[in-house]
């Protein structure tokens, strides 16, 4: 079978579910790959910071976990949904 | 006098929580979790063998095959009866108002038997109680979050009552025993998060933020412990996250300034015909701030609840492949159990730092008024 057959067929013969699942675990892995992105960039910019001035690094440590927070929360957002396609089928 | 602010305050915190408790306890009932969708679809043997209610019904118990994700999500979600452990549970009441029959119907849980039963012509079926002839009912059971959620503030408020009495006693000294360990957050929450993020007359929210710092810390460490008086998912139903964030958003709006107004229905500084694009973003802007604080809390909750969860099932699925492998695992699992407990530690006092923080941070913004700006446009 070609493989245009063979891809033909998944597409056709395969459960809507099945789809969802795959959607739901692509969505899941991309959310942990932007909240990564997201939370390294305001570590790595906190620290750069706090090397050029150590004397205020307890109020730069606040607002850093501050942000990394909210940043989490977008990424949970994604995760909600994921969850949301998984348990609703 | 500092006590009797303190005394202030403890009444105030109180009388929140006692709306908050009576608020919530109404909510939650109603919003059944679909999760027990699975609960229900899963093998109907293992539902039998389940749980034998704490009247002391015994089932013989067939080999069940163990199933992580039924168990994993009968645990994060709502049920109308606290496990306890093995096979014994804390069956809870159902209460139920019948409005077309004007009366109010209260009942063990046990007479439905995890939804196999009918009583009195209600049936649960996937956390859903109906009636069959279609009569129109306002569920109000108490249910496991409930139980657990109040059990949480009777812990909280008899915790701040010896706070209060400690400072009864000793005066202006400084405080010993369980007073030390809750003044400094305290003091923390009040100097570092809500006076610099309300401003002026701050005093009158220290109270509700406190309270509502304090309420979800707790539950969060009640839901860390897996037995009893911490068996629930609290924090990580969305009802009682919800209804945190509504008030918050009530008193954000109750609190608005004329300058706040102004910002979301009449946008200072934008040509008047961008208004009609720039007046629903503000209003969708201020409505998804409150959404955004429910959902956080609870997907960080549940979040961190299943990853845990996940990690002790692990032992029980590689068991029933061989019982060495079995133990093996459970070596590793319980290290990293050990390592995510950790994080979910931190994680509690984080959620209920952040969801206090933003709360604060809503609340200040949205009595701010800024005299300088119309200047500044003239």
């Amino acid at each position: 079978m070609t493989l245009l057959n063979i891809f033909s067929t998944i597409i056709t013969q395969a459960e809507v579910s099945t789809w969802g699942y795959l959607g739901a675990g692509i969505g899941a892995g991309l959310a942990a790959i932007g909240a990564g992105i997201g939370i390294g960039q305001i570590g790595g910019s906190a620290l750069e910071s706090m090397a050029r001035q150590p004397e205020i690094s307890g109020d730069l440590r606040s607002n850093m976990i501050v942000a990394a927070a909210l940043v989490e929360g977008a990424a949970f957002f994604a995760i909600v949904v994921c969850l949301l396609i998984i348990l609703l089928k | 006098m500092h006590t009797a602010k303190n005394i202030h305050f403890i009444f105030y915190k109180i009388l929140v929580l006692l709306a908050v408790i009576v608020i919530k306890t109404s909510i939650f009932a109603q919003t059944e979790h679909r999760d027990d969708h699975q609960l229900n679809h899963g093998n109907e043997s293992s539902l039998e063998n389940y749980g034998d209610s704490a009247l002391g019904k015994s089932h013989d118990s067939k080999a069940e095959k163990f199933d992580a994700g039924k168990m994993i999500i009968e645990h994060v979600s709502n049920s109308h009866s606290w496990h306890l452990w093995g096979h014994s549970e804390l069956a809870l009441p159902i209460i139920i108002y019948n409005k077309t029959a004007s009366r109010w119907d209260i009942f063990s849980s046990t007479k439905f038997n995890h939804g196999h039963d009918t009583y009195l012509g209600y049936s649960l079926s996937h956390g859903i109680i109906s009636h069959d002839k279609q009569e129109k009912i306002f569920d109000l059971s108490l249910t496991k979050n409930g139980a657990a959620a109040i059990l949480a503030s009777i812990a909280l408020v008899i915790i701040m009552l010896l706070v209060a009495r400690n400072y009864k006693k000793r005066g202006t000294a400084s405080p010993k025993g369980i007073a030390s360990f809750v003044e400094p957050l305290i003091l923390f929450l009040k100097d570092e998060v809500i006076k610099p993020s309300i401003g002026k007359g701050y005093e009158k929210f220290v109270p509700y933020l406190l309270t509502l710092f304090f309420f979800i810390f707790i539950n969060n460490l009640f839901g860390l412990i897996p037995i009893f008086p911490g068996g629930a998912n609290v924090t990580g139903n969305i009802a009682i996250t919800g209804v945190l964030a509504l008030i918050t958003f009530i008193i954000t709006t109750l609190n608005g300034s004329k300058d706040y107004w102004k910002h979301i229905f009449l946008p200072p500084g934008v040509p008047k015909f961008l208004w009609i694009l720039l007046i629903p973003i503000e209003i969708i802007g201020v409505l998804t701030k409150p959404i955004v604080l429910m959902i956080r809390l609870f997907a960080n909750i549940t979040a961190g609840h299943i990853i845990i969860l996940g990690f002790f099932s692990l032992i029980f699925i590689f068991s029933e492949m061989s019982k060495g492998l079995g133990l093996g695992v459970s070596v590793l699992s319980v290290a990293f159990t050990t390592f995510m407990s950790m994080l979910e530690l931190l994680v509690a006092f984080l959620q209920a730092y952040v969801f206090t923080l933003l709360s604060s941070l809503y609340i200040g913004s949205a009595r701010e008024t800024h005299s300088h700006e119309e200047q500044a446009q003239h």
